[in-house]
C-alpha cells in the first residue's frame, strides 16, 4: 500500500492538519478511482444497462398518472433515472466499504489511523472521499442520459448536487456500519447481495409506491420505510427543482444514525484478529 | 417643494402604471375547455395555468369556437341538439341557435356570421346565421359528418364523412357541394394552411393524414406515424393543428397518447411528444408560444412549449375534455 498521506506526527491539531488529512484521504480514494478505470466504466454500464435496455421494454408502462414532482407525462427513462442515479452511489458506498475491510486485511488501515487525528474524522474523511468521487459517475450518467431523453431542468443539475452528496453520505455510512460486523472480505459479498438488491427493489426506484400498492400493502409499507426510497425521491424532487422534506427528513436523519453507529463501531482490529484466529 | 412636485408628477405614473398591471393580470389570457362527460366549461388562467372556474353549459358539449371579437364562445352542445351563445363577459348563456341534430363540430365564417355546423345523425351540414338565427342551407354529405373547416378567404367549406371517408367540397357562395375527394377511414378533422392552398385532412382509422391540394382537390401527400413501444392500431390521429408560419404541423394521435410534430414543408415526422391519454385536439395561444392538448380519458390539457417542442405540464379539467380556445 502507498504512504500518501503526509501528516507529520506531530504537527499541531489545527484546521491545516485537518484539512491536509481529508486531502490525503481524497487524493488516495481519486488516485485508487483513476488507477482502476474499469471500475468507473463497471459502475455506469450497470444503470446505462437499466436506462438503455431495460426501461425500453417498459417505456408504454408508465405515462399513466402525473406523480410529484413532475408537472406532466413522463416516459419511463425519465422516472428511473433519479433511482439510477442512487443506484450508482448505493453501488460506490458499498464498494467503498469493501475497500474497508480490504484495507483492514491487508494492514493499511493501521497507517491510516496512525493520524493523530480523531478515528471518527478520518473515517467521515473516507466517506466525503467516497461520495465526491460518486458525483463524477452520476454526472457522467445523467449527461448520458440526455440522449434518451431524460433532459431534466438546467438548474436541476445543480440544485440535485446537495442532494447528492447527502444520499451518498448516508449510503457511504450504511456500509461504513455494515463493514464494522464484517470480518472478513468474502462475508462482505455476500452481505451486498442481501443488502443492495433488497434496497433497491424494495423502493421508488423502479416503480412509483402507488403501483406497489396495488399488488401489495405490506409491500408498499417496506418501501415506505426503506431509506433508499427517500433517497431516490429527494434526489428526483431536486432535479426538478422541487423539496421533499420528509424524504430530506429521513436521508438526513439515516445518515446521522449510521454514521454515530459506523463511528462508534468501528474496529481496525477486527479483520487482523479474523486473519489470526484461521484462513482468510 | 422639489419632494412636492416628485410627488405630484410621479404619483398619476405609478397609479397608472399599477392600474395597468393589475388590469393586464385581470385581463391574462385564458383556455376553454369543453368536457364531454361533465356537461361543463373549464377555464384555464393561462398565466397561473390554473383552472379558475367551472361553467354548466348544455349537455355533451364538444366542439367549441370563439366569435371574431371574443365577446362571444359558441358551443356545440350536442345532446341538447343545439348550438349554445355564452356571453364571456360573464359567461351566461345568450342565445340557442337552430344547430340540427346532434351537432359535433363547427367553424365560423370569417364573415363572423355564419356558423357551419356538422349534423352526425343526419348526413347534414347546417348554416346558420348566428345574428338572425336562422338557418341558411342544409347541405346533403356523407354518412357521419365529422370535420368541420372554412378556408381563410372564405370561398371553401369543408366537412369529412366519417363512415363515407370522404372530404366534401361546399362553395359557400351557392352552398352547393362541389367536390369530394377520397381519404382514408374514418376522417375526422379538417385545417387550411394560411393561404389555403392546403387542406389536412386526417383520417382515425386509417391512421393517416392526408395532404389535399386546395386547386385540384387530389391528395398529395399522405403522412403516416409510426411510435417505437406503440402498437399501430393505437396510432389515430384526430386534431390537426398548424402554425400560422407555415414550419409545423402538429397531429393528435388519440389514444398513442402523443402528438406528432411534422415538418410542414418536408412532411417529414420530426418528434413525438407524450401527452394525456387519448389526445384529441388542440389549440395555441396568441403568439403560437404554447400548444394546448384536450385529453379524453386523463381528464386533462397537456401544455406543449412550441419553440422546446416540450410538453412542460398537465392540468386537471373535467372528465373528457374534447375542444379548447384561447382567448387572449
Amino acid at each position: 500500500m502507498n504512504n500518501r498521506i503526509n501528516i507529520e506526527a506531530k504537527a499541531p491539531l489545527n484546521n491545516a492538519a485537518y484539512f491536509s488529512c481529508f486531502y490525503g484521504i481524497l487524493s488516495r480514494e481519486f488516485l485508487r478511482f483513476v488507477s482502476q478505470r474499469s471500475r468507473f466504466f463497471s459502475a455506469l454500464i450497470r444503470p446505462l444497462l437499466w436506462l438503455v435496455v431495460f426501461a425500453a421494454g417498459f417505456r408504454a408502462a408508465l405515462g399513466i398518472a402525473i406523480i410529484e414532482p413532475y408537472e406532466t407525462y413522463i416516459t419511463y427513462e425519465v422516472y428511473i433515472a433519479p433511482g439510477l442515479c442512487c443506484m450508482i452511489l448505493l453501488f460506490n458506498g458499498m464498494q467503498s466499504s469493501l475497500s474497508m475491510v480490504y484495507d483492514r486485511e491487508m494492514g493499511s488501515m493501521r497507517v491510516l489511523l496512525m493520524s493523530p487525528l480523531p478515528r471518527g474524522f478520518l473515517l467521515i474523511c473516507k466517506l466525503a472521499a467516497t461520495a465526491l468521487i460518486s458525483l463524477a459517475q452520476v454526472y457522467t450518467f445523467l449527461a448520458i442520459a440526455l440522449f434518451v431523453g431524460v433532459d431534466p431542468p438546467l438548474l436541476g443539475y445543480l440544485a440535485v448536487l446537495p442532494a447528492l452528496i447527502l444520499v451518498a453520505l448516508m449510503l457511504g455510512a450504511l456500509g461504513l456500519f455494515m463493514s464494522s460486523w464484517i470480518k472478513q472480505l468474502e462475508n462482505f459479498a455476500g452481505v451486498m447481495n442481501f443488502v443492495i438488491f433488497p434496497m433497491f427493489f424494495l423502493s421508488s426506484a423502479l416503480y412509483p409506491l402507488w403501483k406497489m400498492r396495488e399488488a401489495s400493502e405490506w409491500l408498499y409499507w417496506l418501501c415506505s420505510v426503506n431509506p433508499f426510497t427517500h433517497a431516490t425521491e429527494l434526489v428526483r424532487h431536486a432535479l426538478y427543482l422541487k423539496i421533499s422534506w420528509e424524504a430530506f427528513a429521513v436521508v438526513a436523519g439515516t445518515t446521522l444514525v449510521f454514521s454515530v453507529l459506523a463511528i462508534k463501531g468501528f474496529n481496525p482490529q477486527r479483520g487482523m484478529k479474523a486473519k489470526g484466529k484461521g484462513p482468510a | 417643494m422639489k419632494a412636492t412636485q416628485f410627488i405630484r408628477s410621479a404619483l398619476p405614473a405609478a397609479i397608472a402604471t399599477t392600474l395597468l398591471t393589475l388590469s393586464a393580470s385581470s385581463f391574462a389570457a385564458v383556455a376553454y375547455v369543453s368536457n364531454e362527460k361533465d356537461d361543463t366549461l373549464s377555464v384555464i388562467d393561462l398565466d397561473t395555468m390554473k383552472v379558475t372556474e367551472t361553467i354548466d353549459v348544455g349537455q355533451r358539449p364538444r366542439g367549441i369556437t370563439l366569435s371574431k371579437d371574443h365577446t362571444k364562445l359558441y358551443i356545440c352542445a350536442s345532446d341538447s341538439d343545439t348550438v349554445q351563445i355564452m356571453n364571456l363577459a360573464d359567461h351566461s348563456i345568450i342565445a340557442e341557435l337552430p344547430s340540427g341534430e346532434d351537432p359535433e363540430q363547427f367553424a365560423l365564417h370569417p364573415n363572423d356570421r355564419h356558423l357551419y355546423i356538422a349534423n352526425e345523425d343526419d348526413a347534414l351540414v347546417t348554416v346558420v346565421d348566428t345574428e338572425t338565427q336562422d338557418v341558411l342551407a342544409q347541405i346533403d354529405v356523407g354518412v357521419e359528418p365529422e370535420g368541420m373547416a372554412v378556408s381563410h378567404n372564405g370561398k371553401w367549406a369543408v366537412n369529412t364523412s366519417e363512415t363515407t371517408n370522404m372530404v366534401h367540397w361546399i362553395d359557400t357562395s351557392t352552398y352547393e357541394l362541389v367536390d369530394n375527394t377520397l381519404v382514408d377511414q374514418r376522417p375526422r378533422h379538417v385545417e387550411f394552411n394560411k393561404d389555403d392552398s392546403l387542406l389536412w385532412a386526417s383520417s382515425e382509422i386509417g391512421g393517416t393524414v392526408s395532404v389535399i391540394d386546395t386547386s385540384t382537390r387530389q391528395i398529395i401527400q399522405k403522412l403516416t406515424f409510426k411510435i417505437p413501444g406503440i402498437h399501430p392500431d393505437k396510432v389515430q390521429p384526430v386534431g390537426v393543428k398548424l402554425t400560422s408560419d407555415g414550419k409545423y404541423a402538429f397531429i393528435a394521435l388519440g389514444p398513442a397518447n402523443h402528438v406528432a410534430v411534422v415538418d410542414a414543408n418536408t412532411y417529414e415526422v420530426l418528434d413525438y411528444l407524450l401527452v394525456g391519454r387519448r389526445v384529441w385536439h388542440m389549440t395555441f395561444n396568441e403568439d403560437e408560444s404554447q400548444m394546448y392538448t384536450t385529453n379524453g380519458v386523463s381528464g386533462d390539457v397537456s401544455v406543449v412549449d412550441v419553440d422546446k417542442m416540450k410538453v412542460t405540464k398537465s392540468i386537471k379539467v373535467g372528465r373528457y375534455p374534447w375542444g379548447v380556445v384561447v382567448k387572449p
